[in-house]
């Protein structure tokens, strides 16, 4: 690790006034300056700013220091999201990671986290190995010639689904953002992955009330039962009446650049039966476009089984 | 920077550099060395400690960020009276090398005081090397029965 200074600010002014790398949970920040990934001179231990909050009586609101764990077993948290949360990470690492820092949590992509290896993320014009190497978990979605990287949030998943948006502050002001346009495709910069400015804190995340996703799961297949981040997973919601999709809401994970949500799966699912011969028509459109790479093309039936799978889980509430 | 850690129940004083862990601090700097250091990148769960009571990894957590109180594996006993957990992973052999088990004492602990009813889910963030998962699964029962009298 890298010699570097660090501050306490104890207010969002004095976050705001001194340029550096903020420091939450340290999960992700402390990972990848041991790596050399991140080389901050300055970091701002955030830890101490009011951003603190779990209020579920309209929607749900969560201040972004609240910690994974936390945010999880809050009653009344949709099912899908505490469900990601649950299947996120390890139970220590839950107690440690902020919701603001799981969104802007970064790739897994061994090349990524390799700095004796090009990476157009994090050296950009060097070069993608990924895409002639190792890239059994890489995207096959969102993809680009520049960066197959998948990424790596379950929680951003289900917030996605939810239409869930994220407030942002820095020294200009405050605004608010969905999530689905927070987050930025590699295309040619791969090393932008979102719509954060220099200086600007996450410092809520908003989702709309949306009554009828108390019915709603997620579902993460990988290698391992636990402690392992997706090859594929799947946040879904159904507003089922009468034994029709009435509404729903599909967006998965482990498969694309960013969380990726299916809306013409949703359509196909609106007025469709709520049953696993209509689930399985209305995924079977879920991988279009995928462009799979030399080892990753099992991943186009796994993301459409997960989907299906996702869907009968969540019909059966 | 000068910074004072609550560990075990004792206030230490100390000076460190910004970039020192926990971890490195408890074993390099106070000698505290039941949290042990296997993969020094929040992967394997061998340092564990908690921090206000709750399970963090103390290889991801820099030293001078900690605000509550630190338990290691060292805080656990009354004298040699071993905790629970303690007396549970003796009483199961739940260990062979030893190496990861302050880390999995510290998260069983945790699962005890929790109440949790899925055990290898709860504990998937401590890695055993020699396998041993059977018997700290039983040790972690054991101490959840035992929770109960004590």
């Amino acid at each position: 690790m890298r010699p570097f200074e660090l501050t306490t600010p104890a207010s969002l002014d004095a976050a705001f006034a001194t340029p550096g790398t903020f420091l939450a949970g340290g999960t992700t920040v402390v990972d990848l300056m041991k790596l050399n990934v991140l080389t901050p001179q300055q970091v701002l231990d955030i830890n101490d700013l009011p951003l603190r909050g779990i209020d579920t009586r309209d929607g749900l609101r969560v201040g972004a220091l609240e910690r994974m764990g936390d945010v999880a077993a809050h009653p009344g948290v949709y099912p899908v999201i505490s469900r990601a949360l649950l299947a996120s990470a390890s139970q220590q690492l839950r107690n440690m990671a902020s919701i603001g820092g799981n969104l802007l949590q970064r790739t897994r992509c061994g090349y990524f986290r390799d700095v004796a290896m090009p990476c157009n993320k994090r050296v950009p014009g060097s070069g993608c190995p990924a895409i002639t190497g190792a890239n059994r978990t890489h995207a096959i979605l969102g993809t680009s010639e520049h960066c197959v990287a998948t990424h790596a949030s379950d929680l951003a998943v289900a917030l996605v689904a939810l239409d869930a948006e994220v407030r942002l502050a820095g020294a200009h002001g405050t605004r608010t953002v969905r999530l689905t346009d927070f987050y930025r495709l590699p295309g040619e910069t791969p090393d932008v992955e979102h719509d954060l400015r220099p200086g600007e804190l996450i410092t809520e995340v908003v989702v709309p009330r949306l009554d009828w996703a108390q019915r709603s799961t997620y579902v993460k297949v990988r290698d391992r039962a636990s402690y392992e981040f997706a090859l594929c997973s799947a946040a879904v919601a159904l507003d089922i009446q009468d034994g029709q999709v009435a509404d729903a809401r599909v967006a998965v994970g482990g498969v694309a650049t960013v969380p990726w949500r299916l809306t013409a799966v949703e359509d196909a699912l609106r007025g469709a039966p709520a049953t696993v011969e209509a689930f399985e028509q209305a995924a079977a459109i879920a991988a279009d476009g995928a462009e799979p790479l030399s080892d990753n093309a099992f991943k186009i039936p796994l993301l459409t089984r997960t989907v299906v799978r996702a869907l009968i889980e969540g019909s059966r509430g | 920077m000068d910074i004072s850690l609550h560990i075990n129940g004792r206030a230490e004083d100390l000076s460190v550099e910004a970039g020192v862990t926990l971890l490195d601090a408890l074993r390099e700097r106070l000698s505290i060395t039941g949290p042990k250091k296997g993969c020094d990148r929040g992967q394997c769960g061998a340092c564990t400690v908690h921090v206000d009571g709750r399970p963090v990894l103390s290889c991801l957590t820099l030293a001078t960020t900690v605000r509550g109180a630190v338990t290691t594996v060292e805080g656990l006993s009354d004298g040699d009276r071993l905790h629970p957990v303690q007396q549970a992973f003796v009483d199961q052999d739940a260990l062979q090398c030893g190496f990861c088990t302050s880390g999995q004492v510290m998260s069983a602990v945790a699962a005890v005081e929790q109440d949790v009813t899925d055990v290898r889910e709860f504990m998937s963030g401590n890695i055993c090397r020699c396998a041993a998962y059977p018997n700290i699964v039983a040790a972690v029962e054991q101490a959840r029965r035992s929770d109960a009298t004590v």
